[in-house]
């Protein structure tokens, strides 16, 4: 798994890429943490590279969306590849994140 | 039917799911459904990883896959602490954010993914079999 955060101006847009199972979990969930903890809490998870999501991605995805509503955030969920919809939706996830269809949309919603 | 045993380690898993994913091509599965089977074997030895095993030896998962014509059959076993799929509790998809569980997900997964799903015990041995068909 990759992970490459550019900062906006009004938000972060965390790209990952490869696969996000227990073993890389973590590392998604650390650097999410490091950039909530500057007290950026508008988030855009950039996914059209990402190729698996097993549920230990979608705790970080769950985990992170509630620290960043409590703070008046949100996390944005951009470009999700359609394996990884599947898995979003089966778990009830696409009524608990905006989805967009591009980064620019996303990015734009803050 | 071909088999390969892995340690008992997170960093498992990608190998782990190349390997059932080729057999699973073999069968002739492909997009969202090899993605299916994909999912359920990695939630199952993850679930095997964090649970079954507390340190000692016999640290392992074997996997046996067994394409056939119309179906794959993929067998993990362990010989960690058992962990019954069937006594997990299905988790409420339907929850809003605040009441959202941190668990459950991957055993809903399995079930909902896979079409045959069976746990068995025996001799210290735990074998969860799982079945998917062919969609014509």
């Amino acid at each position: 798994m990759e992970i490459k955060t550019d900062y906006h101006k009004r938000c972060a847009v965390v790209k990952v890429a490869g696969r996000i199972d227990s073993a890389t979990a973590p590392h998604l969930q650390v650097e999410l943490t490091k950039i909530m903890d500057e007290n950026i809490y508008n988030l855009v998870l950039h996914l059209s590279d990402v190729t698996f999501i097993s549920s230990a991605g979608l705790r970080v995805l769950i985990t992170t969306q509630k620290t960043v509503k409590k703070n008046r955030g949100d996390l944005a969920l951009a470009m999700i590849p359609e394996n990884i919809l599947a898995a979003l939706d089966l778990a009830g996830f696409t009524n608990l994140f905006n989805i967009f269809d591009d980064e620019v949309s996303a990015v734009g919603s803050f | 039917m071909s088999k390969k045993t892995y340690p008992v380690d997170y960093k498992s898993l990608a190998e782990i799911g190349e390997f059932v994913a080729q057999a699973a091509k073999k069968t002739g599965f492909k997009g969202n459904e090899l993605y299916k089977i994909e999912t359920a074997v990695d939630e199952a030895c993850s679930n095997i990883i964090e649970h079954a095993y507390h340190g000692g030896a016999d640290e392992k998962i074997v996997i046996n896959v067994k394409p056939l014509p119309d179906r794959i059959t993929i067998q993990i076993s362990d010989f960690g602490l058992p962990f019954d799929l069937n006594n997990a509790n299905k988790p409420d998809v339907k929850a809003s954010l605040d009441e959202r569980e941190n668990h459950g997900l991957g055993i809903y997964f399995i079930k909902e993914w896979m079409d045959l799903v069976d746990y068995k015990t025996r001799n210290g041995i735990n074998t969860l079999t799982l079945v998917k068909f062919l969609k014509d």
